[in-house]
């Protein structure tokens, strides 16, 4: 009975959302008051019924109703509690699910926190994003219904979650990729909204850039967290690997960062107003085409057997209807936006807008090398050709790096106009500094010289000295420098600290790139391995039972110079419903590298093959990450967002005199 | 502030669990692991090397070195023995591509139909770069204004950040 | 101009739509023909049927014949087989049998409870012969001309459609040619 409420509490969201998709968004074309002041109350309906949905499939599961057939695909009477809720999100339609549930949370967080904004704009901002949560709804109950029954003859049992899926970092990637996902549809429904009402201004930009920075604080988040599992998942030391899936989201952080950039210069100079237009339509774009790919199985099944394209023709169609409507009512409404270019040739406006370019032109290229092997079997007749990460990896670190040179330059100099001798004055020692640390350092940890490593350490380097440099000049002509440091904007803070976090993830990427080490052998109990500065003692396997799995654990002490460092355990496990064997690594894990082992298989006499790492400054990747969604977030705090009625008032009466605004953006 | 403390707590969190990663004990992996002798660093290196940037035939999408497939696994004994017996780079991508064509290279061969893959992205790069060009020089044209700021500017500035302060 | 300018992003999405949807209707399975037309590999193997006798190419068929790929521990392969017993029943052409991965006594036992339609089965127990032959996995497929060349190849399962649909023609096609 319960499943079937949920079904219908689906197709209640879905008339909520035709309905909040509708009469806001006419109302707020013709002045209806009543019919503006319904977007608020439906939003909240919507976010009620999904989250039903949400409970009673988790219900479902924590009772193991195997009648449900995604219970009955997801899940099995003996999986642990904590994973039997987490496959909610764990196969298509659950995901699905989920997914839009997260879009109904966004569109509550919007109603909540837009009481500053006009009744009219916010109507139309959660009417667009009505409509695209009824297009998720309609999907779901027209080809992915999370909510369908195995009936009459329902399994004794369920077929057990994908034993790659019931672990910790699979509990939160998901939801905070989701999350980041969404998020830009709010980006994009504020975009449309001011399309819509030709109200593009700076307000709308100010508006825009809380959401805008934490959808992508997020997002960089959830990428993140997927790098991490893959890392510790796939038992090779890789944390990335330019798969088609992967692709997407990348594009999709590429174009938000982008986007975040732009608006940013919107909001302080009234300029690129159409192009930031134009990229919070292409960021949502990319996180519908990411859904696309992912869920039409289009790219991702090589071998499977003729996927069903029902879905992927329902998501396209979806896709074309949004983001070419949208596209073609930016074609339209963009000749509105006057466009003033009241800058100069090197501008702090010009190597902003020349970042946006880089990572619009990195996006481009990864959905070219994406697409390519489709399109290549298509024109060539059936031909396969596989694009992979030795190109991905040619095309762009050399756009990035180019990327970070900009950054260093764009973050000191001055909007309207920068001198080249000032900039020369600024950076000449950083730049100094950074090359020469550049080749020193990987050089002395090492004793190797890799020219690699000593780009990818300068690179970082530049940042970071870059950012000292400019908070020393920036407090320099206050009385004291604790007071200097009070009187920064957090808006700059955030900024700071996010760029550093790339420059620390630049470093990591970079030095465990090229220096990482490894080693396979077959050892048999009581034997040692040496790799780098470390020794690895086996001494031995025990057989051990998990709740849902039968498992072989090896002991292992590590030793540095003698000394004992820590005992690692890899396993071997066998799942016991899908008789899925499956390797558990064991990770020491550290600031400055990481160890792991995974076990292999048992030979002869009790000895077992294995492979053994070191990764130096792998954790600087997401460290790095972690402090760039913090920057944003810090960003965010920023009290310039709050109460933004009285501010947006003068924000637009500031827009026409541009001197005023010459002078407000050195604050941030 | 409070606030800022507040969110930046989730991230730090955060930031803890990333450097505690075996938090949780349960790390699957699905990779392979060979137990093949090599006379030199330098034929490990290259061993790593193609088992990284060939495709396994039958996965859905990761290298050799990725799989523990049949075929993955006889492919990558191929390869040792290839090298151990002095194969070159060239000889062995020969090799695999007369048996999987063009699908096991993960590094697309520079050849007429893969041209506009290897040399889009400079062309993308090039319209980027013009386009940039092209508003630089509008923008050239249109601001003829003075624009470093002037002592009297610069304490306007400060008053303004002040009372901007004093509101906030 | 500068307002055309302005539909570029529309044109631009729509080929990429039109690509994607084209992209949704690719046959998944289709494969590179880089074997189409090389003679067989040469090997020199046991059998599952004939004991210690070594045998090689020339003890092939010297007509069109077909070269399975199987295993005991593949399912497909036994989804596919009774199509095969039916074929080699009626004489369509001579099937050879390439046991690919596998321990002799259970493919003896396979082929004593399923039956077998092979003329004899290749032991390629450590899978040379199958890299050299480009597989993928079992089961598949080759269509050989009388002169060991290869001339079609299959992969995954043969069910009654591929068989009537690619097998059946490619077979026509080779018989046709050689005058057989």
């Amino acid at each position: 009975m319960l499943p079937e409420l949920g079904h219908f509490s689906l197709i209640l969201a879905f008339c909520l959302c035709a309905i909040l998709g509708t009469i806001p968004l006419i109302g707020a074309g013709t002045g209806n008051r009543l019919w503006i002041s319904l977007a608020r109350p439906l939003t909240a309906g919507v976010f009620v019924f999904l989250s039903l949905c949400l409970l009673i499939l988790g219900y479902s599961f924590v009772t193991d109703d195997f009648s449900v057939q995604f219970v009955a695909q997801h899940s099995n009477s003996l999986l642990p509690m904590q994973y039997k809720i987490t496959a909610v999100w764990g196969g298509h339609e659950g995901s699905f699910l989920f997914w839009t549930w997260m879009l109904a949370g966004w569109m509550l967080a919007v109603s909540i926190f837009s009481k500053a904004m006009p009744d009219d704009f916010v109507a139309r901002v959660l009417g667009i994003m009505g409509l695209i949560g009824a297009g998720y709804t309609m999907f779901m109950i027209a080809t992915s219904n999370p909510f369908d029954r195995v009936l009459p003859i329902s399994p004794i049992d369920g077929a057990d979650l994908n034993s790659a899926l019931q672990d910790f970092g699979f509990i939160i990637h998901p939801p905070s990729l989701y999350m980041g996902y969404v998020g830009f549809s709010v980006v994009f429904a504020f975009a449309i909204a001011a399309l819509m009402s030709g109200r593009l201004d700076s307000a709308w930009a100010r508006w825009s850039r809380p959401w805008a920075n934490a959808a992508w604080a997020i997002l960089t988040i959830g990428i993140a967290l997927g790098s991490w599992w893959a890392y510790y998942e796939l038992g090779w030391g890789g944390w990335w690997a330019w798969d088609p899936v992967e692709n997407p989201p990348m594009i999709n952080w590429l174009l938000g960062t982008a986007l975040i950039h732009s608006l940013a210069v919107t909001e302080k100079r009234g300029v690129f107003k159409s192009w930031t237009v134009l990229l919070a339509i292409m960021a949502f774009a990319a996180s519908l085409l990411g859904t696309f790919i992912t869920r039409s199985g289009l790219l991702t099944s090589v071998h499977a057997f003729a996927s069903d394209p029902t879905r992927g023709i329902y998501i396209l169609g979806f896709l074309g209807f949004v983001v070419g409507g949208s596209l073609l009512l930016f074609a339209f409404r963009a000749p509105l936006m006057k466009s003033e270019f009241s800058f100069g040739a090197i501008s702090r406006e010009v190597f902003l807008l020349a970042n946006n370019i880089i990572l619009v032109v990195a996006s481009a290229a990864i959905l070219l090398g994406t697409l390519y092997p489709m399109v290549y079997q298509a024109v060539s007749g059936g031909e396969l050709l596989s694009v992979g990460p030795p190109y991905f990896n040619i095309i762009f670190v050399p756009l990035m790096s180019v990327l970070v040179i900009l950054l260093g330059m764009g973050s000191v100099s001055r909007w309207k106009k920068t001198s080249i001798d000032y900039l020369k004055k600024q950076l000449m020692w950083v730049a100094i500094a950074a090359i020469v640390l550049g080749l020193v350092i990987p050089l002395a940890l090492t004793l190797e010289f890799r020219i690699g490593a000593t780009i990818a350490t300068a690179l970082g380097l530049w940042v970071v000295f870059g950012i000292i440099h400019d908070v020393w000049v920036k407090i320099g002509n206050k009385a004291s420098k604790l007071a200097g440091l009070k009187s920064l904007a957090i808006s700059y803070w955030g900024m700071q600290i996010a760029h550093f976090g790339f420059a620390v993830i630049l470093m990591g990427a970079g030095l465990t790139s090229i220096y990482s080490i490894e080693k396979s052998v077959l050892l048999s109990p009581n034997q040692t391995v040496e790799l780098g500065n470390y020794e690895f003692l086996f001494e031995g396997t025990e057989h051990l039972s998990g709740p849902n799995y039968e498992a072989e654990r090896a002991t292992f002490q590590v030793l540095r110079d003698g000394a004992f460092v820590r005992e690692l355990h890899p396993e071997k496990r066998v799942y016991t419903a899908s008789l899925t064997p499956s390797t558990e690594m064991a990770i020491d894990a550290g600031f400055t590298r990481d160890l792991f082992i995974t076990l292999g298989e048992e030979r002869e006499s009790g000895a077992w093959s294995m492979s053994l790492y070191i990764k130096p400054f792998v954790r600087w990747v997401w460290l790095g990450a972690i402090l760039m969604a913090l920057g944003a977030v810090v960003a965010v705090t920023d009290k310039r967002y709050r109460n933004l009625k009285v501010k947006a008032l003068a924000a637009n009466a500031a827009e026409s005199k541009s001197k005023k605004e010459a002078l407000r953006p050195v604050s941030t | 502030m409070r606030r800022f403390f507040k969110q930046g707590f989730f991230v730090l969190a955060l930031f803890c669990a990333v450097l505690g990663a075996q938090l949780n004990p349960s790390n699957t992996a699905l990779a392979a692991v060979d137990t093949f002798e090599f006379a030199t660093p330098e034929q490990q290196q290259r061993f790593r090397r193609m088992s990284d940037e060939f495709r396994c035939p039958m996965c859905q999408n990761t290298n050799l070195t990725g799989s523990n497939g049949g075929v993955a696994e006889d492919l990558r004994r191929e390869i040792y023995l290839m090298i151990i017996d002095g194969k070159t780079d060239d000889e062995i991508e020969q090799f695999m591509f007369e048996r999987y064509g063009d699908f096991v290279f993960y590094r697309p061969r520079l050849t007429i139909e893969t041209i506009l893959l290897w040399f889009g992205p400079l062309l993308f790069f090039i319209m980027g770069a013009w386009i940039v060009m092209g508003i630089v020089r509008r923008a050239k044209a249109s601001s003829s204004e003075p624009v470093e700021l002037n002592e009297v500017e610069q304490e306007r500035l400060r008053n303004l950040l002040d009372t901007v302060k004093d509101r906030d | 101009m500068s307002r055309l300018k302005l539909f570029a992003p529309v044109i631009g999405f729509l080929v990429l739509a039109v690509m994607l949807w084209r992209g949704l209707y690719l046959d998944p399975r289709t494969l590179p023909s880089v074997l189409i037309d090389k003679p067989l590999p040469d090997f020199e193997l046991q059998t599952v049927e004939l004991g210690d006798q070594i045998i090689g190419k020339a003890d092939l068929p010297d007509e069109p014949f077909l070269l399975n790929v199987w295993g005991s521990y593949c399912l497909p392969c036994l989804q596919e087989n009774p199509i095969l017993m039916a074929a080699a029943e009626q004489d369509v052409v001579p099937i050879v049998g390439v046991n690919y991965k596998d321990k002799l006594n259970l493919a003896q036992l396979w082929l004593e409870d399923n039956g077998s339609p092979f003329e004899f089965s290749i032991l390629d127990e450590s899978g040379r012969l199958g890299i050299d032959l480009g597989v993928y996995g079992a089961p598949e497929t080759f269509v050989i001309d009388g002169n060991g060349v290869i001339r079609y190849k299959h992969i995954g399962v043969i069910d009654y459609e591929a068989w009537e649909d690619e097998i059946m023609p490619a077979i026509a096609a080779v018989k046709a040619e050689t005058g057989q």
